[in-house]
């Protein structure tokens, strides 16, 4: 080839060079575009949810003396917790209303004046009485959770006078103001949110009933999906033969890993309430459901981290003698392990945040008690998060918010679980 | 694997084992013309044979080596060099088969004249084959060099053996058939000379892997 | 495809050993076939015990496929199927009674690529013994793993870190690491599977140093795509073709003088 040819044909490399570097930039862009659109989408959510949440991990409360009165409590001197029980408490909680505000006469103000403080709080003072039955006569200074509309007032979220906020008179406000006046009114760290079971008072309301729900749901659904799940994928990658009912097998485990949650809800209770009769709203049948749930994406990943194990591990187990079983069990399980958990974590996070199943074997329950075991009436927290986005009042609201960024919390803790499994016990051949 | 330090001292032994019977023939061969001995004559072109086993031995195990061990560098030149000493030897062999034959045939005439310069030249190219092996045992270049410088009072010796007997010959016609036979024998000691030349300018190759044939003595 | 008796090659060379008393392992009239193909034709041939047997071929000419066949490794594929007759010791291997697992004991197997266990140089070694509990106490199986890494060259390299992981250890440590694994079990047959071909030069050549040294010992077959490491480790050498073994000889027969065409051309290289 002569020189003129050399030069003639780089240039024509030279002009399509361009052309070709054009298309690699307009494809890069292209991707940036899209990954900023999913993270200011990210973004949107979590400023939306935080934003409206954030408030709920405080709660408004109210400071009154309040004093225990041997006549109210134990008029008889009997020292019975029990008698101490019965006792009626919101009268103490009224008394020590009407003392600070002398001047409320009307009853309808009476009844506005005792709604400042949660219905809540002659529960909180009976505690205190059978704690320390010693208090019994004395005068403590007590703060009790204010009720939610004053909590959403002092929070800022809904405003006196305004149409559509008349829920606060002007007189009440007046209270509010004498009380914040006297430093009697102050906002605090939420614990009920983090304690208590759900309640139809918001600022009774907390998501540990729902937390712990979950936590059964959770360790049953762990327990039954992932031995099950790794046998099975075990069972099907090493020692299952290769015909067509193993191929049938498999196509239907992909195919019930694309199954819509719900199903499988109808499935729990036609199967595990009409058919075996196991309680409704349990931990045992939520988890039941969710291990159908679970298990193909167990099994699908722990197929895939046994097929990642080299063949040549296997060789030289069964090279040296090993049998079968053996060599699985001493050498490629310990190698996709970490897979396998992670895929488990993985699909446990799925079914963490799974409500649609459940609503179908009766989790959806309004529960206050927390559940004590697998067979107690609980609920879960997408569940919880349901419900209370379903209630009317404006404080359920910051508290659904509340409720979704603990639950996202957990999802990533647990993804992140996953990642720092596979991080730290991955292995290159 | 490459090739074992044992297997290439077996090769050297075959190789000296070689020598020494070849040096042997050179000299019993000579012994049996200057001594007019039939029975050694008979001696050296009836053990031939062994010296011919040896060159097929040593060949095969150069062969083998070459095949199987793959041998490099100094190695390779080691093995090939050996090929070409046994090589070398067995024709020198021959040689001595040949001056035992002349001598044979010699020994049935009278004695032409006292041999003077012959056994001269059967010590010095004696001499030479023994060095050039040690030259090669020892990879010692100044020694193989040694020996081909010597090859040229071979050649002298020759020349002069050679024009001895023109003279012999020129006066007195009968001896012609005798003066001619111990020409030949000038002759092969001449080339058993060469042999011995060229054995050792391989030993010169093996060692600084040059190849100094065909060059001038100052050249290397 | 066609499967007719003109496919068959006559071995020629020395395939069957004169010596009864030398035969190791020997077999008949083996045919392998994975599934329809037909993978090993008719391969008949004798293995001497403390000798270094070498197959070659061109790639997927069935060395490899028979040398599996001789420690029943095929088991493990589904579609493989041995037919003739393999004995080792007299004793056919295929037969009923016999456990693969026994008989990997036997033979043990030194694979292409490297493959030590991702647990430790001494966990490597032990793994065997443990399984077949050859050691009764600690000690004895201590003594198993040091004079198993001696025999296979490694424990002067090693005996500092006979707890660090195994795949940490350079290629060609790791490949002695596995002939140790493989001969910690005492095995009468080691087969080695082209051991070399993941190794440089240097640990290639302490291998095939490793490989003459064990010959003493045990009977072994080793498969490579190199002649000329069959022509340096072996002591008799048989060549492959299309699933037919064509010549087996004494490698020096076999690379200086071979008898058949297609063995000439393959070792001079003007295969193919």
């Amino acid at each position: 080839m002569n020189k003129q040819d050399h030069e003639a044909r780089l240039n024509l490399i030279k002009s399509r060079l361009k052309i070709r570097y054009a298309k690699e930039k307009a494809f890069r862009a292209a991707g940036v575009t899209a990954i900023l659109t999913a993270l200011s989408m990210l973004a949107i959510l979590f400023i939306t949810i935080v934003g409206s949440g954030y408030s709920a991990f405080q709660q408004t409360f109210v400071r009154l003396d309040i004093h225990f009165d041997q006549e109210v409590i134990d008029p008889e001197r009997s020292g019975d917790p029990e008698v101490f029980s019965q006792a009626d408490f919101a009268g103490l909680v009224k008394k020590s209303l009407r003392k600070k505000f002398p001047d409320v006469r009307k009853r309808r103000q009476k009844r506005d004046l005792y709604s400042l403080v949660s219905s809540g709080a002659s529960f909180q003072l009976r505690d205190m009485v059978m704690n320390n039955p010693g208090i019994i006569g004395s005068t403590k200074t007590v703060w009790m959770p204010a009720d939610d509309d004053i909590d959403m007032y002092v929070k800022g979220h809904i405003k006196a006078g305004e149409k559509g906020g008349g829920r606060i008179k002007d007189y009440k406000l007046a209270w509010i103001k004498e009380l914040s006046a006297g430093g009697a009114i102050e906002k605090r760290f939420n614990r009920t949110l983090f304690t208590s079971g759900d309640s139809r008072e918001p600022e009774l309301a907390g998501i540990w009933g729902a937390a712990v729900g979950s936590f059964y749901t959770m360790f049953v659904t762990l327990v039954l999906s992932f031995p099950l799940g790794v046998a099975t994928a075990i069972y099907l990658e090493e020692f299952a033969p290769k015909n067509i009912w193993t191929d049938i097998l498999e196509v239907n485990i992909n195919n019930l890993a694309a199954v819509p949650s719900i199903v499988f809800g109808l499935l729990g209770l036609a199967v595990f309430l009409n058919f075996f009769g196991l309680p409704r709203s349990a931990p045992i049948v939520g988890g039941l459901v969710l291990t159908f749930m679970t298990l193909p994406t167990i099994i699908i990943a722990s197929r895939a981290s046994l097929l990642a194990v080299p063949p040549s591990i296997r060789e030289g187990a069964l090279g040296v003698g090993a049998s079968k079983m053996q060599a699985v069990m001493h050498h490629v399980l310990p190698l996709a392990l970490p897979g396998m958990l992670t895929g488990t974590i993985i699909g446990m996070a799925r079914a963490l945040g799974e409500t649609a199943p459940l609503l179908m074997i009766g989790m959806v329950a309004f529960i206050v008690d927390i559940p004590a075991g697998i067979f107690d009436k609980a609920t879960v927290l997408p569940v919880q998060i349901y419900l209370w986005a379903d209630s009317p009042e404006r404080a359920f609201m910051e508290r659904t918010s509340a409720a979704i960024m603990i639950l996202l919390a957990f999802l990533l803790i647990m993804n992140a679980a996953a990642v720092i499994l596979r991080k730290r016990f991955e292995r290159r051949w | 694997m490459t090739v074992r330090s044992e297997e290439l001292t077996n090769l050297n032994e075959l190789l000296l084992k070689m020598a020494a019977l070849v040096e042997a023939a050179i000299k019993s061969s000579v012994e049996s013309l200057v001594a007019r001995k039939a029975n050694v004559a008979e001696k050296v072109i009836r053990e031939d044979h062994q010296i011919n086993a040896f060159d097929v031995a040593i060949d095969e195990e150069c062969i083998r080596l070459l095949a199987l061990k793959q041998p490099m560098g100094k190695d390779l030149r080691l093995i090939t060099t050996a090929m070409k000493i046994t090589t070398d030897l067995e024709r020198i062999g021959d040689n001595a088969v040949n001056i035992a034959e002349r001598a044979m045939e010699l020994n049935l005439e009278p004695e032409l004249k006292p041999y003077v310069d012959i056994p001269r030249m059967s010590r010095i190219v004696q001499g030479m084959v023994r060095d050039t092996i040690d030259a090669f045992v020892n990879e010692d270049v100044t020694l193989a060099k040694d020996v081909i410088m010597r090859d040229d009072s071979v050649d002298d010796l020759n020349e002069t053996v050679w024009k001895d007997l023109m003279l012999i010959m020129t006066q007195d016609p009968s001896t012609t058939s005798r003066a001619v036979k111990i020409t030949y024998v000038s002759k092969y000691l001449e080339r058993i000379g060469d042999h011995a030349t060229n054995i050792a300018e391989t030993v010169v190759y093996m060692v600084e892997g040059k190849i100094i044939r065909h060059m001038l003595p100052d050249q290397f | 495809m066609v499967r007719s008796r003109d496919d068959i090659v006559r071995t020629i060379g020395k395939p069957l050993l004169a010596d009864d008393e030398r035969v190791k392992i020997s077999c008949r009239n083996v045919n392998v076939y994975y599934g329809e193909k037909r993978a090993i034709r008719e391969v008949s041939v004798d293995i001497a015990e403390q000798e270094v047997t070498a197959f070659i071929g061109p790639s997927g000419c069935g060395k490899s496929t028979f040398l599996r066949c001789i420690n029943r490794m095929n088991d493990t594929i589904k579609s493989c199927r041995v037919e003739g007759e393999i004995t080792l010791d007299r004793e056919d291997i295929y037969d009923r009674n016999v456990d693969p697992v026994l008989l990997r004991a036997r033979i043990g197997m030194v694979f292409q690529k490297p493959n030590p266990f991702p647990k430790s140089i001494f966990e490597n070694v032990a793994y065997g013994p443990r399984i077949h509990g050859l050691a009764r106490n600690k000690s004895e199986l201590d003594e198993i793993v040091i004079t198993s890494l001696e025999k296979a060259g490694l424990f002067s390299e090693v005996k500092d870190q006979l707890d660090h992981p195994g795949t940490g250890l350079s290629g060609g440590q790791q490949q002695r690491l596995c002939i140790a694994r493989a001969i910690s079990v005492q095995p009468e047959v080691i087969l080695m599977d082209e051991p070399c071909s993941a190794l440089d030069p240097i640990a290639t050549a302490k291998i095939e140093e490793l490989i003459d040294e064990l010959r003493r010992n045990f009977t072994i077959i080793i498969v490579t795509h190199s002649m000329q490491q069959a022509a340096r480790v072996s002591q008799r050498t048989a060549f492959f073709h299309l699933g037919n073994l064509v010549e087996v000889d004494d490698t020096n027969t076999i690379f200086v003088n071979p008898e058949h065409k297609l063995t000439q051309d393959y070792i001079t290289g003007r295969y193919g």
